[in-house]
């Protein structure tokens, strides 16, 4: 039974007196979100947490249209997700008070909701108590004081950026020790990457410790998003993370896909799990040449830029562009496979499998790049399910969370995936789960080529009714991507929250890169390979 | 190390031929040409995103791969604007990144040229102009040279983009 998901956990709430309600517009019907009162939610938090469930998302919405008060004023909702690897996710959402618009952080019990806490100070201005971090996040210091970009009374098109502001600070932490010397790197770094800030505290050659500032990317996406409809916004949500389009897009099309309660055509989920595996093998292909060129073994990173060359051909030739955007749609998919492209698809995956299979024994028996990256910055098991550690990254220090089993959605549901389980959560070990991905990933794809089933690939799309949403979890290359949506008035999205893998994972590489000398910083940076885009929005 | 010897010799070289067929012919053999005449045959490009999704960044290390080296007609990326003969600027230029990309031009000596790589570079693609969070265009920023169209650009693309800037 679906439906004892959040019965499970509202429950358990009860069992310690924390009254819960099911908030009927929330769909899909069986994860329906409970309401909790306000002074109850860090407790219930608390409660999460001893229950040891994951922290996914914390996130807020002003009410939409359709639940404006007589007095005019908007209500203010802080929703969270947790997830539990039986009883998989559930959602919470509280109102706040409109006088003091007040939440209490929950930021002692999940470390990983400190950012998005103080996201939800800039975008709103929420006032979160007891917050460890109360400095602005994706808000930088040049912006206006008082601008809450996120609610509705907010109608700036271009902000008036503050010259005079742009020489404040932004607060970093410092070593007052003999010794401790800092080196700031970014926003515009050394190779053809995004932008972010870091600021090394570096004793000697060694890292103490490593701050990251992002936000540099930040598109304003979520607030692009409202007024769209579903069919216009996907492609927006498709380029919410580039390397990951896919994925974005799927957790978008699901998402909306519940809220109406609508489902895709099997085929259609079938050529979406297609896509999703084939990008996280040219993904990951990508990254393992990337991360062995960093160690100046440049002959594994021209090999793997050759495969995934290949890949990218193919995918323009089969989907219509190299990076698969622009694939998926609410609903379905927009293009069809015939029988000659699957078997085009089907002997480039098999081929692409049997070379990196030979490329990873040439890998593993070449000493220079072991000696590089086996032991080199180590996440541990305590710490990663103390952060909530997602995808590869997490499955390497033995927490294994993979939505494709968990929730599995389809086509997840008719086929078996396997999950690599490492432990160690060095660099080495991120390398092996990635290549344990890529071989399991072929033979996904292989599956559900030959059992792809005959029929439709686009189901009629019909929006919702103004205010109901829709939740999704989706396994990108990277991790889980949380996608909510909501629906306003003429079909149109009135609300969008999406939390990339990258928003967890980038506390990761901050805990990996503690004591491990400055020159390997650029390795384990790629090991993780985070997204700002994703993280920024 | 006889392995990565076999692999080598087994893959060979990959590198696309300037042949008839593609259109790296023209194009490789007038790159080629164009900066060794106006750049003494070395082309310095410092790669700036300055608020992109990150799929402009994937092309752009495409150009580098071994089908494409772009290396070999005298192109190569650097890592910092001060050497820089170009400056390839990905994305919509967010309110984020609008003084780092301000900072990054006036860092690259002069003459530069600016190309603008991407829908969203030419006119914030799709994320819109009309968003408080982007300042707005590469050219809104500072002076662009080339546009190259494109969600993301091919390879192939970029590669006509840099020639067409460099033939001024
Ligand atoms: S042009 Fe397309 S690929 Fe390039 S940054 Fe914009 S959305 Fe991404």
């Amino acid at each position: 039974m679906r439906f004892a998901v959040n019965t499970w956990f509202a429950e358990r709430l009860g069992d310690h007196g924390i009254h819960s309600e099911f908030l009927a517009d929330h769909h899909p019907v069986h994860m329906p979100c409970l309401e909790i009162r306000l002074h109850d939610w860090e407790q219930a938090a608390g409660e999460a947490r001893r229950l040891e469930m994951r922290m996914v998302a914390v996130w807020a919405a002003e009410a939409g249209k359709h639940d404006i008060s007589v007095s005019g004023s908007r209500a203010l909702y802080v929703y969270m997700a947790f997830a539990h690897p039986e009883h998989r996710h559930a959602l919470l959402r509280t109102r706040l008070r409109d006088d003091t618009r007040e939440v209490q952080s929950i930021s002692g019990h999940y470390i990983s909701a400190c950012r998005m806490e103080r996201t939800l100070q800039d975008m709103f201005g929420i006032h979160v108590r007891n917050i460890p971090d109360s400095r602005a996040w994706i808000k930088h210091e040049h912006w206006p004081e008082n601008v809450h970009p996120l609610r509705a009374d907010f109608s700036v098109t271009r902000m008036s950026v503050e010259p005079e502001r742009n020489a404040i600070d932004y607060d970093y932490v410092q070593s007052s020790s003999q010794g401790v010397y800092e080196i700031p790197v970014g926003p515009v770094h050394a190779g053809i990457i995004e932008p972010g800030h870091f600021r090394f505290l570096a004793v000697g050659e060694y890292i103490l410790n490593m701050e990251e500032r992002l936000g540099y990317v930040h598109k304003g996406i979520e607030k692009a998003m409202q007024g769209r409809t579903a069919e216009h916004g996907i492609r927006l949500a498709a380029r919410v993370s580039g390397d990951t389009t896919v994925g974005h897009a799927w957790a978008f099309a699901h998402a909306c896909e519940y809220a109406s309660n609508t489902a895709a055509p099997k085929r259609a989920s079938y050529l979406r799990g297609i896509l999703c595996e084939r990008e996280r093998m040219a993904n990951h292909i990508g990254d393992i040449g990337a991360i062995c060129n960093d160690a100046a073994f440049t002959f594994m990173h021209m090999q793997m830029q050759r495969l995934r060359e290949d890949m990218a051909r193919m995918h323009a030739d089969v989907f219509g562009h190299r990076l698969l955007m622009d694939t998926i749609t609410p609903g379905g998919v927009c293009r069809d496979v015939d029988a000659v492209s699957c078997m085009m698809l089907m002997q480039q995956t098999r081929t692409i499998a049997a070379e990196v299979e030979h490329l990873r024994s040439i890998y593993a028996d070449h000493p220079s790049i072991q000696e590089r990256v086996i032991g080199a910055g180590t996440v541990c098991i305590a710490d990663a399910r103390d952060i909530g550690l997602l995808g590869f990254a997490g499955r390497a220090s033995g927490d294994y969370p993979d939505e494709r089993i968990e929730e599995a959605y389809p086509p997840y549901d008719d086929v078996e995936v396997r999950v690599a389980e490492g432990k160690l959560g060095d660099v080495a070990t991120r390398i092996w789960v990635r290549f344990e991905e890529i071989a399991d990933s072929a033979r996904i794809i292989g599956q559900l080529l030959e059992t792809l089933p005959e029929g439709d690939i686009q189901a009629a799309w019909i929006p919702p009714e103004s205010g109901v949403s829709g939740f999704a979890a989706i396994e990108s290359w990277r991790g889980e991507i949380a996608a909510w949506v909501r629906f306003g008035e003429g079909g149109c999205i009135d609300r969008y929250f999406v939390r990339d893998p990258s928003a967890i994972n980038w506390l990761g590489l901050e805990l990996a890169v503690r004591t491990v000398p400055v020159p390997d910083f650029p390795l384990v940076n790629k090991s993780f390979n985070c997204s700002y885009a994703g993280h920024d929005l | 190390m006889l392995r990565i010897l076999h692999q080598i010799f087994k893959i060979g070289t990959v590198t696309e031929p300037l042949s008839e067929s593609n259109q790296l012919e023209i194009l490789g053999t007038q790159l080629e040409q164009a900066v060794r005449k106006h750049f003494k045959g070395s082309l310095a490009i410092r790669a700036v995103d300055a608020g992109s999704c990150n799929g402009c960044e994937l092309e752009v290390h495409a150009t580098n791969n071994p089908y494409y080296d772009i290396e070999r007609f005298g192109v190569h990326f650097t890592a910092s604007p001060r050497f820089a003969d170009m400056l390839l600027v990905t994305g919509p230029v967010s309110c984020n990144m609008e003084t780092a990309l301000k900072m990054t031009y006036d860092a690259t000596p002069a003459p530069k040229l600016v190309v603008a790589m991407g829908d969203c570079a030419a006119h914030c693609g799709v994320f819109g102009c009309d968003n408080y969070a982007v300042a707005g265009a590469v050219a809104d920023i500072i002076p662009v040279d080339v546009i190259i169209h494109g969600c993301p650009p091919t390879p192939t693309d970029i590669i006509q983009g840099v020639l067409k800037a460099i033939q001024g």
